[in-house]
Formats: C-alpha cells, structure tokens, sequence
C-alpha cells in the first residue's frame, strides 16, 4: 500500500474508533446532527479551550485517545499529569459530567455537562474536528503550530 | 434595521470621564466583601480553599488572555472608534477582573499565576472589524460559561457570589459584542 493510502486508512480507522467510542458514551447513537449540534456546545470552551492551541487550558485536536497530561509544554496540574487517563470517550464522557469528581485537583473548576445529550453531541464534534484539516495541520506530538505571537499587557497591580 | 441599538448610542451613553469616574479604581460591592479581611481568613480556614485557589488561578489565566486578545484586536489595525474605545473599554473590565483575581488569590494564601510571555491567536482569520468583533465575542460567551461553571464548585459562597458579578460584566460584553455585529444581542433567556 502506498503512503499516502496507508495514511487515509489509517485515519479513517482513527475515525471509525472514536465514532464508536462516542456511541458507547451514551445511550443512543449519535444522529447526522450531533457533531453540528456538538459545534455549538463547544463554544461553551472557548473561554479556556481551542483545537489547535494551547490557551489556559490544552489544545484538543488529538484529544480522543491522548494520554491525561500529555501534551508537551503545557503546564498542566499535579492531579491531571499523575491521572494516568486515557481520554477514551467514555472517560471524555465522564470527566466532562463533573471533572472535579473524577480528577480532583484538577485546574477545570467546571461544574460539568450534566445533560447526557449534550456531552453526546460534544464528543461527536471533538472526535469529528480531531479528524477534520484543522487537527491534522497540528503535529501530533509536538509544540503548538507556527502562529504569530501577540504581545499582551499584564494587568495593573 | 438590523441592530436595536446604535454603537453610537452606546459610546455617547457612557462618556469616557464617566466611565473612569465609575470604574477606574472603584471596586464593586461584591469586591470589597471579598476582599475584606475577614472573609479572605475565613476562606482561608474555608473546606476547600485549595480548590478555591486553583478555580481562582484558572480563572486569572483565562482573563489574563482576554487582556492580551483584547490588546491584539486593538492594535490590529481592524477596529474603528467607537468600536475600539469600546473593545479597549471592555480590556479594562477584564484587567479589573485579573486584578481582583490576583489580590485574592494572594489574600488566601495562593500564588498567582503570571501572564504568559507570549500568547497564540488565530490571528490569520481576522481580515476585518467583524472578524475580531466575533473572535472576542466568543471569548467572551465562553467566559460566561466559565464562570457559569465555576460559580457551584467554589467551596466559599462569596466567591461564588463574586463570580457571579464578573459572568454578569462578561454577559454584557458577549451581548453589545454580538449587537455590534448585526446578531440578536441576547439569543436565548439562559446561558449555558
């Protein structure tokens, strides 16, 4: 097989195991409009989260299937780098309903996604950008992509 | 027309002398509560003020980034007056924000965070005034939700309630932010 064949199908593998994974994280399969549905669950992270960079929190493109605490250079909390979680979507599932209890003393002071729909929907559009053109310009393993840095002011103290 | 109401209207609502007068370096009611002596040892004794500290210093991190979001989209070039005294008005909110996060976490006992050497945004994807316009309207929706989150965990309810007053300033920000570029102001009678 050639390399670039060998790299669609693997991807499309990758794909095929976090759709299954998402389904086992609810009770239903996820429909047609989950991951557009997920889109707009998402823009609850925006604050902290964005696929393709670390901001206060972690990037998520390759979160389905990473290692807790594992992308290099950020400085993640004690709690998180010791977890030893594979984020699997069962466990995406369980740490978005209430991260405090599933890894306490973690920097995510969220009280959770408590509606199971919503998570549902949430993983569906991680697992789907993970796969989409924006994660795959991200280098699986490496320091965040090539942006241009921005200045900042700190705060008045 | 397709906003209900004018950015002119907002910048002539609220003159600059006016808003320094009223926020420079008054603290709300909420803050000075939460400031005050007694409540900081008593969270410091508080079940939970490790927790507490962490949600405080995440909560510094993620406004230490809208000051420097805020600080990109103004010196992009991209904004307008009044739209950039309004974007460099909303900075301001925040740093209150970063700093009243920095003194109480400092009050009990934590280490603050320091703002980062350098921060990334999708800077490529900002082309005009309503690119950035949406970009920090985002960022905002998601620092209601943020706080929106936190708000239940803090084990101290006056930090609960301080929250509280900072995702209210954050809200209106999301709303003029989207009434700026054309979308219904309030889009729902919750946020989540």
């Amino acid at each position: 097989m050639k390399p670039g064949r060998r790299r669609h199908a693997a991807l499309a593998m990758l794909l095929s195991l976090a759709c299954h994974q998402v389904l086992a994280a609810g009770d239903a399969e996820p429909d047609a409009g989950a991951a557009a549905r997920g889109a707009l669950i998402y823009e609850r992270c925006a604050a902290c989260h964005a696929l393709e960079t670390d901001r206060t929190g972690p990037r998520h493109c390759g979160l389905v299937g990473r290692r807790a605490g594992s992308v290099p250079g950020f400085d993640y909390s004690p709690a998180m780098r010791q977890s030893k979680i594979i984020w699997t979507a069962a466990n995406l599932d369980r740490f978005l309903k209430a991260p405090l209890a599933m890894v306490p003393g973690t920097a995510m002071g969220y009280d959770g996604i408590k509606d199971q729909r919503e998570r549902r929907d949430l993983l569906a559009y991680l697992a789907k950008a993970g796969q989409g053109a924006r994660c795959r310009a991200v280098p699986a393993a490496a320091g965040p992509p090539a942006a241009r840095p921005m200045a900042h002011q700190r705060p008045a103290r | 027309m397709t906003t209900l109401i004018k950015l002119e209207e907002i910048s002539h609502a609220v003159p600059r002398r006016a808003f320094l007068t009223r926020s420079g370096l008054l603290l709300s009611g909420t803050a000075v509560a939460l400031l005050s002596g007694r409540d900081a040892l008593a969270a410091k004794s508080g079940k939970g003020a490790e927790s507490d500290l962490r949600i405080l210093n995440t909560a510094l991190g993620a406004e230490l980034e809208a000051i420097a979001a805020y600080q990109v989209g103004a010196e992009s070039g991209l904004l307008q007056k009044p739209v950039l005294d309004l974007a460099v008005s909303f900075q301001g909110h925040h740093k209150q924000h970063a700093d009243l996060l920095y003194k109480t976490i400092t009050q009990l006992g934590g280490k603050p965070m320091a703002a980062r050497d350098k921060y990334v945004f999708p800077v490529e994807t900002l082309k005009n005034q309503t690119d950035v316009l949406r970009f920090a309207a985002s960022l905002e929706k998601g620092a209601v939700s943020a706080y929106l989150g936190a708000i239940p965990v803090f084990g101290n309810r006056d930090l609960s309630k301080a929250a509280g007053s900072i995702l209210g300033d954050e809200a209106m920000h999301w709303a003029i932010l989207r009434n700026a570029v054309g979308d219904v102001p309030v889009p729902d009678a919750f946020v989540a």
